[in-house]
């Protein structure tokens, strides 16, 4: 199996280094066949998703499988360690899964606008990101996991300075200085772990639970480590990168970034934090909790001010629902650190799941958005719902309903996919770890059920100003296409995975759970 | 000969000649042949071959006829080829070490030779001539088509070369200051070669600014010689230590004078403002050469008399450096961040500015090396210089090559990618291993080890002052990569890059490649200690 590990990630590498190569003399017939390239590559890259997942040992989760483990750099001690666990597995299928979603959506529907560059430049970078985006999952060495952290800003800065639109390239500045500025602190906290501890594994870290350092470098080491996590995950109050990134974003941007991109973020935390230095986790996740609970009633409330109608009839684009499903991704996110603050088996697997859950439906979200931004020419809540209502239940109902769908998902509808991670988040939360103070938590969990009526309440007012309303009144776009067929092939298995994994929670939470187990216990 | 003070052997200058002991009487010693000094030719050789191949330039210009002085630029390339062959058999054996003023059969450690051929001066070495090489390749159109003087140009060259090879084996005060005059003494009239205004105030600048700190190096040199009346390295550190005390106010000050020097050398603040109008004043190559052999001169020369001489105040000078080092990266990378993309020479002055800025990392594992008293860091130093020095040398190609046709500003720049698919991929390589992200994987190596040192050596706050410059040098460095992609603002027609030029741009482009995919290949010299 572990060829099938390296092959993950050398295959979009190669992908990457072939739209270099010319494909023909024809500018439009190469664009079209590296839009091809880079749909056959990411298929082939989730069929081996899937081969590894089924050869996955689902009997013991817990334990590294398909590891590979050489010496790459030994100057500093750097190996080339990859190997996939219950935790990692799920987010490796999902990456995979919405690349090339990604990837065949853009096939028909590629950004264009002024001064966009040729395909296969995009097809390039979406590799490349890919590369980035499944080693951060697979690799086991600290120092490979802030390389890999590191090879997704280049690809998805491009991304939003030159195929997204409005204030992409300050926005897209703004993304990879944030960014670069909390992994350059990370660096350092991994670097204080590795010449203390005198190894970068992190698998021998996690086994040591701590061990052999002192209780003032956990505290150090876990601050900077969780300062460069927080602005990726994001936490409040290090988010402000994020909507400005997502409104620039093109739609396949978007859905890679809050898809994929966040998670990285709350999966470093519960691969190298809460593992590897105990002690100085311990000692801020009451913070980190803190954090999280105004993350949630921020972003909700945030999403609410935008989903109202502005009091003002000209105060331009204020609604915008690209920025709306950014400021609930910091909302959602906020459930998922709760639960890693917690401490607790039940919070860390509350947080993973709502992290494959979030991926989901948020990326389902992105892509319906993206849709109706393309019909209407703008994301403008104010200019799209007009004086009733957008109507999409009647105007093209295949979109309206997926859209309710993906809403009524997010807010945590029993049933589906959104609904088990927050609920287990605020269980762990009810219940923190021993040490941590509970009347504080309990106080956090309050707080965060606030922000799920917020959610519910800003989601459905976006619900029934767009797709509801009087199809009779003069809107700005006279006809609206329903779902196309490539819209349909690209968002059908989102929304289909989103009622497996509500229905059906125990497929994610039985990989997870044995590996949350073993991290936190350190056995 | 025991007994005889150790500094009446040595006179400035002629560390060959350390036998000619004053008192007749030593002389009279059972084995004449002992006094015979025997020189270790293979462990001199590269600099030496340098230094030969100077003045077979010098001389085959005299008798070339002027239709053909294009075989001095292939001849220089050969003799740097041939001086970093030369350096194989030294790295396989075991640290030869030569010039010694007394020969100690066997021993390995001798303190008293002025040239020892270590790990760490072969590493330099290594540094000086294959950048000589690199640059060389690069000056080869623009002696061309610049019209430089081209027997000059070359011996120049070469001289500078030999110079900064001879510099890092140096272990004795005066073959330091040597070897340094040697090295910069060219590099004046190398700068000052393009016969315009800018050129010659380029070079007066560079000339005052660096005189100056050789006068002032001078001075501290002969303070400490004064204290500890000893010139080798070694000898030094060793008097330092058991100094009378009336005397340790001078060797302190000597110390002081010493490093001020040096920082001149290496363009540290406050001694870095010739560096931008000399960059900017000279041939693109010839400051693509100052930027990265100019630098491994100056700082060979600050670690070797940091390190081995100064070694008894590690603490005080450790701090001194790092406090230098997190001045000079700050002031260089916001001085680059000012740059604006419409200026004249705006591309090489942001180059300019980001060496400054990347000295400052290049001093971080120094400060740590004092702070933490081993030499265990500098390793770090020797691995990020080597590999700053391919990247360096591969933007300044792209530069040289850019500014024949387009011109020098930032703006130029725009739409590259359109025009030279395969020159700007080059840059946005080297520019992103220059702000050290991926793909530019060796960049962020380099990084790596240069932070592991701050962090091991307990100089946590150096560290995070390093990381926001790195942020900050990323944004500008972005900035330029992105301009690359751009749409191009007007239409340049750009004829087919001269061989040598592109010969340049493909093997920094290929070096840097295979390091980021094995970079233990430069890492390893970080593993462990040099000496």
């Amino acid at each position: 199996m572990n060829a099938v590990l390296i092959a993950l990630l050398l295959l979009p590498l190669l992908g990457a280094a072939a739209t270099l190569a010319p494909l023909g003399a024809d500018p439009a017939a190469a664009d079209r066949r590296a839009l091809r390239l880079g749909t056959a590559v990411t298929g082939v890259v989730l069929l081996l998703t899937v081969v590894l997942a089924t050869g996955f040992d689902r009997g013991a989760p817990s334990r590294m499988q398909a590891v590979t483990d050489l010496r790459w750099i030994p100057a500093i001690g750097v190996r080339f360690h990859l190997g996939v666990d219950g935790i990692s597995l799920p987010l490796i299928v999902l990456t995979a899964l919405l690349t090339f979603l990604c990837a065949a959506y853009s096939t028909k529907r590629l950004p264009d606008g002024e001064g966009t560059p040729s395909a296969r430049s995009f097809t390039g970078l979406l590799l490349l990101l890919e590369v980035g985006m499944l080693a951060t999952f697979a690799v086991l060495d600290l120092v490979l996991f802030f390389l890999a952290f590191e090879i997704v800003l280049i690809p998805m800065y491009f991304l939003i300075a030159r195929w997204g639109n409005g204030q992409r390239v300050m926005s897209a500045n703004r993304f990879i200085l944030y960014t670069l500025l909390g992994s350059a602190v990370m660096l350092l906290g991994f670097l204080l772990v590795g010449t203390q501890a005198g190894t970068f594994d992190m698998t021998e870290l996690a086994a040591a639970h701590g061990k052999g350092l002192s209780h003032t470098t956990q505290v150090i080491a876990a601050l900077a480590i969780l300062a460069g996590l927080a602005v990726k995950a994001p936490a409040w109050p290090l988010h402000s990168w994020l909507p400005d990134a997502h409104t620039s974003a093109p739609t396949v941007g978007s859905v890679l970034l809050a898809g994929v991109l966040l998670k990285m973020g709350t999966y470093g935390l519960v691969r190298v934090l809460l593992p590897i230095v105990p002690d100085g986790t311990a000692t801020f996740a009451p913070y980190l909790g803190a954090l999280a609970a105004v993350g949630i009633v921020y972003g909700s409330l945030a999403c609410l001010a935008l989903a109202l109608p502005s009091p003002t009839a000209d105060s331009g684009a204020k609604g915008d629902l690209k920025r709306l499903i950014a400021y609930s991704s910091v909302g959602h996110m906020g459930f998922v650190l709760l639960g890693i603050a917690s401490l607790t088996p039940t919070g860390v697997n509350g947080a993973l799941f709502a992290n494959i859950a979030h991926g989901l439906i948020t990326g389902l979200l992105f892509f319906l958005v993206g849709a109706v931004k393309d019909r209407y020419g703008t994301a403008d809540l104010d200019t799209i719902s007009g004086a009733t209502g957008a109507a999409l239940y009647g105007r093209a109902p295949r979109i309206g309903a997926l859209l309710a769908f993906a809403s009524v998902a997010s807010l945590g509808l029993p049933g589906l996919a959104g609904f088990w991670g927050e609920l287990l988040a605020m269980f762990g939360a009810f219940d923190p770890a021993a040490g941590l103070s509970r009347p504080a938590f309990v106080t956090y969990m309050v707080i965060a059920g606030l922000g799920t009526l917020l959610t519910a309440a800003y989601l459905l007012v976006v619900v029934r100003r767009v797709c509801m309303g009087d199809p009779k009144q003069p809107a700005v776009v006279a006809e609206i296409p329903d779902i196309r067929p490539y819209e349909a092939v690209s968002w059908t298995p989102l929304a289909a995975l989103t009622v497996v994994a509500g229905l059906w929670p125990a497929l994610l939470l039985s990989l997870s759970d044995p590996a949350v187990k073993h991290l936190l216990g350190g056995g | 000969m025991p007994g005889t003070p150790l500094g009446s052997h040595l006179l400035l200058g002629q560390p060959a000649m350390t036998l000619s002991a004053p008192d007749v009487t030593s002389l009279a010693v059972a084995n004449p042949g002992m006094l015979v000094q025997s020189i270790d030719w293979l462990a001199i050789a590269p600099p030496l071959i340098a230094a030969l191949a100077a003045i077979g330039v010098l001389l085959a210009d005299l008798f070339l006829p002027a239709g053909k002085k294009k075989a001095l630029g292939r001849l220089t390339a050969g003799g740097l080829a041939l001086a970093l062959i030369a350096l194989l058999p030294l790295a396989r054996g075991n640290t030869r070490s030569t010039f010694c003023l007394r020969n100690v059969a066997g021993a390995t450690d001798n303190p008293l030779c002025s040239y020892v051929a270590d790990h760490f001066a072969l590493v330099f070495q290594l540094l000086a001539l294959g950048g000589a090489l690199i640059a060389a390749l690069l000056s080869v159109h623009t002696v061309d088509e610049e019209r430089l003087p081209g027997g000059e140009y070359w011996f120049l060259l070469l001289s500078s070369a030999a110079g900064a090879a001879l510099l890092p084996a140096s272990r004795d005060l005066a073959t330091l200051v040597i070897a340094l005059e040697v090295a910069s003494l060219p590099a004046f009239a190398l700068v000052a070669l393009r016969r315009d205004g800018r050129g010659a105030e380029a070079a007066l600048k560079f000339f005052l600014s660096s005189v100056t700190a050789t006068a002032v190096m001078l001075l501290g040199i002969s303070f400490v010689y004064a204290a500890t009346g000893s010139l080798h390295l070694a000898a030094v550190a060793d008097g330092l230590g058991h100094a009378p005390a009336q005397l340790k106010p001078l060797a302190e000050a000597g110390a002081a004078l010493t490093l001020v020097g040096f920082a001149f050398k290496v363009a540290a603040v406050p001694f870095h403002f010739w560096l931008p109008d000399t960059y900017t004043g000279a041939p693109v190559p010839v400051a693509g050469y100052l930027s990265v052999v100019g630098k491994a001169a100056g700082l060979s020369g600050l670690v070797l008399a940091t390190t081995i001489a100064f070694r008894p105040y590690g603490h005080t000078w450790g701090l001194a450096l790092a406090v230098l080092a997190a001045l000079t990266m700050t002031a260089g990378n916001v001085a680059a961040l000012r740059q604006r993309g419409n200026t004249a020479h705006s591309a090489v002055r942001l180059l300019a500015w980001s060496s400054i800025g990347q000295a400052g990392y290049l001093l971080v594992p120094l400060a740590a090396a004092g702070y933490a008293g081993t030499d265990q860091p500098i390793g770090a130093t020797a691995a990020y210089a080597l590999i700053y020095g391919v990247v360096n040398l591969g933007a300044f190609a792209v530069v040289a090559a850019v500014s024949r046709r387009a011109g020098s500003r930032l703006d130029d720049y725009a739409g590259l990618f359109a025009r030279r698919r395969w020159t700007a991929l080059a840059m946005a390589f080297f520019l992103l291993c220059l702000a050290g992200l991926p793909p530019g994987v060796v960049g962020l190596f380099g990084k790596v080890v240069v932070f592991r040192a701050a962090v091991d050596a307990g100089l946590g706050w150096l560290a995070v002052v390093m990381a926001v410059n790195v942020v900050i040098a990323l944004y500008y460095y972005l900035l330029w990569t992105a301009k690359l992609f751009a749409p191009a603002e007007r239409v340049v027609t750009d004829g087919r890059l001269p061989t040598p030029l592109a010969a340049t741009l493909g093997v920094t482009a290929v070096v840097a490649a295979v390091l980021s995919v094995a970079p233990q290949l430069v890492l390893q010299v970080a593993g462990g200690s040099l000496f």
